[in-house]
């Protein structure tokens, strides 16, 4: 007996094992493991669908409230040098900084992208598209000087093939002159020891064969280069020596290393200012400095009245303030909306959960007829119903309660917004109430009654306790539906009946500035919940019953 | 003796009719009266009209015609809250959103009670069901004996003079069933309180009730006591409905005083005791108790008409045996006989002679 127990016992101490000696877990994990995937492969299509169609795009739109790309991918070289300046000390930055945002803005001109740098910044500031555009059509002022005094010295300073050669790599070359139109164009390559002995101009050019080749796909052979790229050979010129230089047009560059001594010459700055006066000033600079990172608070701070300043954020003045107005306006009304959804709602689902079936189920089909007609066909019929020459108004004046010139205003405002979302989403309230008043056995009341509570007590004390979890289901579906609500405040809500949803739409769909939108979006997901954890502190979400 | 019962009855039922469409009566024509501290059973099949009878007592139905009084003081128009009934329901009823305390303090909070005499009242109705240590739990952590405790004691614990339990105990098992029975009579019985309680189950019925009213289609076919109801059926339905019972039709051919003689439809004739006939060349229907039947004729009195029978199927039921005969053709004839030492075991296939005393075998209506 005690030989046999012995090592039954220690063979417990140590993990389970199954019949074919593998533990347990090992075995169990492996034979339940088929059924995971089976039950995974079951979802996985709605599963693709909601990451596809539901949380990308959320996510997406969430990462643009913060994204902030635009400014130092635009201006490279401008944000890199504007990173010491400081505000306080000067009004606006020294040459080095004008000079990268030469370069920056003549190649972002030409590649057509300081307007939508100008657009992203006159969110910050208004005037900076105006600059922007301006700026554009003038920066060639700048490096016409040089170009005009190249092109005086040598012909060829203003022909593709020159420059191609003296800036490309000999085989590059080779393979430019070989190539004929359709057939792929051969990447770039500088020629050896050049980046060295003319660095901006390498740089530079490099930009123009880049864009050239990818994006306009033409023969560098044939396009002449941008007069920026003169200016940075000016600049090299002046700056290097390149009297031991042997490669190709060895000829007009030292002629022309010679001659740049004499040049006229221009400031970036000077130039700046001259294009737009604005460029001197301090906001401009801040502005393009407080937007330089990659990521950005300020959409976040715009959404709430806020804005960003050398001092760090700061309120807006009292009249620019919106979203905080409206964020409160769009609780505020919700929570109306909610209320009376209750009040009209939970009457209708006593009947329904208390009439005769037949009797309920002719109800039920009033309560939600609403949901098979088009939600702006209901919308419009408010509109129509409401206005001041409309059937209510009509019949109010018809019964002489109200005076034909004082009709009342029930439209295109708070009122209009109200009445409207209740009616639509009063089918969300009614039917987890009913649902929940339906398990409610009569017998209930009756106990109370039979133990002496009136009709009103028993209510109260017994039936409506019972109900409470209907009510929590229906207030959370209709709260959180009525917060994001978009067409209905649209339609009826003129200027004060509109929702945070609304000034979304705009942004996302008329200013076209998707950060803010994406910002307002993120702190509406935010408040909701918010909500529903404290939510779910206070009722507790297990209370939330919808059947 | 009808009028006594009347004038000092507790509870009536007077002429009372129940319609729920305006067509058909669930209830025709009822009355019925209870002294106090009585405890009457409603024993009917369902639709016998005997739940419309306890909801319009408790005021949840309203009677189309006729009287209920309470203590001599007509309730029709006393709206339920105010009739002071308690009320024992088949589903228990326990409000799920209290405990058992608040369960039992509601009827006393309602009624204004202070707060002291409150916990009083409630703990010592806890105690009277044996459950003094439930008041903080939630109905939903009890099981259903426990609830249905908690239900009865909800339902005294405000001290009302007549209870109704509709079907109290229909959702439990036997074993609770049984134990929660002797219970509730002994309550009954030791507070003198007046119980109306509805059954469809016989057994409960009988073993729990002072007087039983059997239903059916809307009338009381029969109150008595549960010994006179079981032994003394006034009519068919009755017989058959309380316990088992052996029926024979037939033809009455003689008739004196509390005998008669019933020609059976085979030709076979048997002796009877009128109950529902009056006249020769009536049709009636006999009825028998399987326990009443006797084969050994010895113990039959002189003279007594016998009947040939043959035995169908011996059943083995422990205290009792179980023998079911065909006689006059109606296989279904069932005869009980006890476990004795000296008790004869009848073979399948036997042919045995059957009689009884002519007061077992009631003839009664012919259905």
């Amino acid at each position: 007996m005690s030989d046999t127990s012995a090592p039954t016992e220690t063979a417990q101490s140590g993990p389970m094992l199954a019949a074919d000696g593998t533990p347990l877990k090992k075995s169990l994990a492996r034979a339940l493991r088929r059924q995971k995937l089976r039950a995974l492969l079951l979802i996985a299509p709605l599963l693709i669908f909601v990451l596809v169609s539901f949380v990308a795009p959320i996510a997406d739109m969430l990462f643009r409230s913060v994204e902030n790309q635009i400014v130092s991918e635009t201006l490279p070289r401008t944000t890199n040098a504007l990173a010491d300046w400081d505000a306080d000390a000067s009004d606006s930055p020294d040459e080095p900084v004008f000079e990268a945002l030469f370069y920056d803005f003549f190649l972002a001109q030409e590649r057509k992208l300081h307007t939508r740098l100008g657009t992203r910044l006159n969110y910050e500031m208004t005037g900076m598209s105006s600059l922007m555009r301006q700026s554009g059509r003038k920066v060639d002022d700048i490096s016409d000087v040089y170009f005009d005094q190249f092109d005086d010295l040598d012909k060829n300073w203003d022909e593709a093939e020159p420059w191609a050669q003296l800036m490309g790599a000999p085989d590059w070359v080779a393979k430019m002159e070989g190539w004929e139109k359709g057939d792929r164009l051969p990447a770039f390559k500088l020629a050896p020891g050049i980046a060295d002995l003319l660095p901006k101009t390498a740089e530079i050019y490099g930009e123009f064969a880049k864009f050239t080749i990818n994006e306009d796909e033409k023969s560098l052979l044939k396009e002449e280069p941008w007069g920026v790229v003169h200016t940075a050979l000016y600049q090299d010129l002046m700056a290097a020596d390149v009297s031991s230089y042997t490669g190709p047009q060895a000829e007009m560059l030292k002629t022309a290393d010679a001659a740049v001594v004499g040049f006229e010459t221009v400031g970036f700055k000077d130039g700046f200012i001259e294009i737009d006066e604005d460029w001197g000033s301090r906001e401009v600079w801040t502005t393009i400095q407080m937007y330089s990172p990659a990521y950005t608070n300020g959409y976040f701070l715009n959404a709430v009245d806020m804005q960003k300043t050398v001092d760090g954020p700061q309120m807006r003045d009292e009249d620019e303030q919106i979203y905080f107005t409206l964020f409160k306006r769009t609780m505020f009304m919700s929570l109306v909306i909610t209320f009376s959804c209750i009040l009209l709602g939970y009457p209708v689902a006593w009947l329904l959960a208390n009439l005769p079936s037949r009797t309920a189920n002719l109800l039920m089909i009033l309560v939600l007829l609403p949901f098979w007609t088009s939600l702006l066909v209901r919308t419009s019929a408010w509109k129509v119903m409401l206005q001041q020459q409309g059937v209510i108004n009509d019949v109010l004046v018809w019964m002489g309660l109200v005076a034909d010139e004082s009709r009342l205003v029930m439209i295109n405002n708070q009122l209009g917004t109200i009445i409207a979302m209740t009616h639509i989403l009063l089918p969300f309230m009614i039917l987890p109430l009913y649902s929940v008043m339906q398990t409610i056995p009569p017998s209930y009341l009756r106990a109370a009654k039979s133990l002496g509570a009136t009709n009103w007590t028993a209510f109260w004390r017994v039936y409506f306790p019972q109900s409470v979890p209907g009510i929590g289901a229906g207030s959370i579906l209709v709260f959180i539906l009525a917060i994001g609500y978009y067409i209905t405040p649209e339609i009826v809500g003129g200027t004060t009946g509109t929702f945070i949803s609304n000034r979304i739409a705009y942004h996302i769909s008329s200013s076209l500035n998707w950060g803010l939108a994406a910002a307002l979006g993120t702190i509406l997901l935010g408040v909701v919940l918010l909500l529903y954890y404290v939510y779910d502190k206070i009722v507790g979400i297990d209370n939330v019953k919808l059947g | 003796m009808a009028d006594t019962a009347e004038t000092d009855a507790f509870v009536a039922f007077e002429r009372v009719q129940k319609s729920y469409d305006g067509e058909n009566l669930v209830v025709k024509d009822l009355n019925l009266s209870m002294p106090k501290g009585e405890f009457l059973t409603m024993l009917g099949p369902s639709g016998s009209g005997k739940t419309t009878c306890l909801m319009m007592l408790a005021g949840f139905e309203t009677a189309t015609y006729g009287e209920i009084k309470l203590d001599g003081v007509s309730i029709n128009n006393i709206p339920p809250h105010k009739r002071g009934i308690g009320m024992v329901f088949q589903n228990y009823a326990l409000f799920p959103h209290m405990t058992v305390a608040e369960n039992l303090s509601f009827p006393l909070e309602v009624r204004k009670i202070g707060k002291s005499e409150r916990e009083a009242k409630v703990k010592r109705a806890l105690d009277m069901v044996q459950m003094g240590a439930f008041g903080g739990r939630r109905p939903a952590q009890m099981s259903g004996g426990q609830q249905q405790r908690i239900a009865l004691a909800r339902a005294l614990v405000f001290e009302p003079e007549l209870v109704l339990m509709d079907e109290p105990l229909g959702a439990l098992d036997k074993q609770l069933r049984e134990t929660l029975q002797f219970e509730i009579t002994n309550l009954a019985h030791e507070l003198g309180i007046t119980v109306v309680y509805v059954t469809h189950d016989q057994t409960e019925a009988l073993t729990m009730s002072d007087r039983v009213a059997v239903f059916d289609d809307g009338r009381i076919q029969q109150l008595a006591p549960p010994d006179e109801l079981y032994e003394k059926p006034q009519n068919s339905f009755v017989a058959q409905f309380i316990g088992e019972n052996n029926t024979l039709e037939g033809t009455v051919t003689k008739i004196s005083g509390n005998h008669c003689e019933v020609r059976l439809d085979n030709g076979e004739l048997i002796d009877a005791l009128p109950v529902n006939v009056s006249a020769e060349g009536e049709r009636t229907r006999v009825s028998i108790r399987p326990e009443r039947v006797e084969f050994n004729k010895d113990r039959l009195q002189e003279g007594a008409h016998l009947l040939k029978a043959e035995v169908l199927e011996f059943i083995y039921m422990g205290d009792i045996f179980r023998t079911r005969l065909r006689v006059a053709g109606n296989e279904d004839f069932i005869i009980k006989t006890r476990n004795a030492p000296d008790q004869v075991r009848l073979e399948p296939g036997q042919q045995i002679e059957i009689g009884w005393l002519p007061e077992d075998c009631r003839a009664l209506d012919a259905i």
